[in-house]
């Protein structure tokens, strides 16, 4: 179990980064099937190209799910109250996602002691795909 | 134009039982390396009494609900949506074998951009098979009308 020295975090402290392979076609097929998400405009070209969009491009679960990874790596999933997402960016095939987080806030709520961290993922060009932010508990 | 009356739509009550074959195939698919999310031993050895369900995936058990057309009906094309934001906040942990039950609703549908982007906003509220409050998650679709 991964025990976090909470009493030693500060605003500022960054997570340790997680860095993922670049998209391709087949970990859109596998993310589609594993977490039930059927929509074609992740799979299927023809489907993708008659809404407008010149390719698929990756849900964006699945990079949430890598800021799961990101969270969970770093605290116990016990300790995570919440975890938001705002998609900012599409995230296309050949983008080398890097899931980063920093402390930002210190706080009491619900009668524990919480931090708040700032997360988010970007493209091999700095482009950021996801803003969000998660509560951890002591 | 998305119709305003789906605002306070509830959808019908949606119950399902995470598989742990399932937990273990999106462990894959997202590059999981922590032995926890797709080992059951390890899951036992961290102190859960099985495969814990990862932050994520009570979004993807919800994906599980019965085809229905309500998106069709409301004037949403699934070829113009896209996923603006999501939010889970959580009450308690879900394992391989609950079984959780979904309560969802349309909260809110609002435009922005002169009418070139809608928005819908749902809510819904997971417990488990002991009625115990597992989580609440929020989620923000768009609509590109351009």
């Amino acid at each position: 179990m991964k025990t976090l020295n909470f009493d030693a975090l500060e605003p500022g402290d960054t997570l340790p980064p997680l860095a993922l392979a670049p998209i391709n076609r087949t970990t859109l097929a596998l993310f589609a099937g594993a977490s039930n998400d059927h929509n074609p405009m992740h799979i299927d070209l023809d489907f993708a190209q008659r809404g407008g969009m010149p390719d698929v491009f990756a849900h964006g679960m699945l990079s949430m799910a890598y800021l799961g990874r990101l969270l969970t790596q770093w605290v116990d999933q016990r300790k995570v109250r919440q975890f938001n997402a705002r998609f900012a960016g599409i995230t296309h095939l050949g983008h080398a996602i890097t899931c980063t987080g920093e402390v930002i806030e210190k706080f009491e709520a619900g009668g524990e002691e919480r931090v708040k961290v700032e997360i988010r993922t970007t493209n091999q060009d700095g482009e950021v795909k996801i803003l969000g932010d998660a509560v951890i508990a002591r | 134009m998305i119709d305003r009356n789906i605002i306070g739509m509830a959808f019908p009550p949606f119950a399902i039982t995470a598989e742990a074959g399932q937990l273990r195939f999106f462990a894959k698919a997202i590059g999981e390396t922590d032995p926890v999310y797709f080992d059951e031993s390890a899951a036992r050895d961290a102190g859960h009494p099985t495969l814990p369900l990862p932050p994520t995936f009570l979004f993807s058990l919800e994906l599980a609900r019965p085809p229905s057309n309500w998106r069709e009906e409301a004037g949403i094309e699934l070829a113009r949506v896209l996923h603006g934001e999501q939010s889970f906040t959580y009450r308690r942990m879900a394992h391989a074998g609950d079984t959780l039950h979904f309560d969802s609703r349309v909260t809110d549908v609002y435009e922005k951009k002169g009418g070139a982007l809608e928005f819908v906003v749902m809510e819904t509220r997971v417990t488990n098979q002991r009625s115990e409050h597992v989580a609440d998650i929020r989620k923000v679709l768009v609509h590109r009308n351009g």
